[in-house]
């Protein structure tokens, strides 16, 4: 009873037509993500142009990063995605306790990446590694800083999805907040893609 | 019941329906598992300029099949699509013109 209350209210309580606010939210969504692509961009560029011109110098300092705690942080950053994916798809089946158990997942996995981090920064900084180091440190830091800050509001994001969640706010009828988050999540996923390779896999 | 049946009507008039199975998802979810372990692979050997290609590609490809499947990109109509692929067009301007003025300026 009280879960169809809630669908009214939200359903009429905006004056929007559901499936229009469905559409418009996806859509805005896809918009920043685009304005969060080309922040990023700025660095890409810069990582370019560096890389180009001192091509020794990154490829003797990137032997310096460790591409195990890299490799499992992107095995953990990319099922963290798939467990997002299939709490999507739960909720659209309406399985909420699903769908809560895969938002706590996706979140260890946000959190086990932060850890490792912090040990891969703590490392650095014992060895003298700092982004005053050299231009490709100076990158290193900046890039995957910047991508950490997005793990973080990503995390945040996730959590409160999933209070509202365990409160009963989502269904198989209503569940937009949970796609769009899921939209972020993936960006966040997306750009540690491009960082793994071009930050540790330099040949 | 009523009320049910109403939502319902809103959620099948969804421009797709979209509830993508987890077999899909686990299956993307390997292949992606693949190519990362090829790009650790190819990093490892010296194919000279290949590996920086080799590896934006694989990266790229990965990129694509998150954003087809994972981010339902797939199911999108084409104004999503278009404004999904509009920002790599400025990031492909922003990266191609800095690096033209950066290489192609006369030193003093």
């Amino acid at each position: 009873m009280e879960e169809i209350a809630m669908e009214d209210t939200h359903s009429h309580g905006h004056q929007i037509d559901p499936k229009v606010e469905y559409s418009a939210a996806k859509f805005g969504m896809w918009l920043f993500l685009g304005t969060e692509i080309l922040l990023f961009g700025g660095l890409f560029a810069a990582y370019a142009i560096f890389r180009a011109k001192y091509a020794e110098l990154f490829h003797e300092q990137h032997k310096e990063l460790d591409v195990t705690l890299g490799a499992i942080n992107t095995v953990v950053l990319i099922f963290s995605s798939l467990t997002m994916a299939m709490g999507v798809s739960a909720i659209q089946r309406g399985k909420r306790n699903l769908l809560s158990i895969l938002l706590v997942i996706t979140i260890l996995c946000g959190i086990a990446f932060g850890v490792n981090k912090y040990f891969e920064y703590g490392a650095k900084f014992e060895h003298h590694l700092t982004p005053g180091t050299s231009i490709f440190f100076a990158l290193y830091f900046m890039m995957t800083g910047l991508h950490m800050l997005h793990v973080f509001a990503g995390i945040t994001i996730l959590t409160v999805l999933l209070v509202l969640n365990l409160k009963g706010k989502f269904s198989a009828n209503y569940n937009t907040p949970i796609e769009v988050g899921g939209l972020y999540w993936h960006l966040v996923d997306l750009i540690w893609i491009y960082l793994f390779p071009l930050l540790y896999l330099i040949s | 019941m009523a009320t049910k049946t109403h939502s319902e009507e809103h959620h099948h008039d969804h421009e797709e329906p979209h509830i993508v199975g987890n077999s899909v998802y686990i299956i993307v979810w390997v292949a992606l598992m693949i190519l990362t372990g090829i790009t650790v692979w190819v990093a490892r050997h010296n194919f000279g300029v290949f590996n920086i290609v080799v590896a934006l590609g694989i990266a790229s490809i990965k990129a694509s099949i998150v954003a087809l499947f994972f981010m339902h990109l797939k199911y999108e109509d084409k104004l999503t699509w278009t404004f999904a692929l509009y920002p790599l067009f400025l990031l492909a301007l922003l990266i191609g013109l800095t690096a033209s003025d950066v290489f192609y300026r006369l030193s003093p």
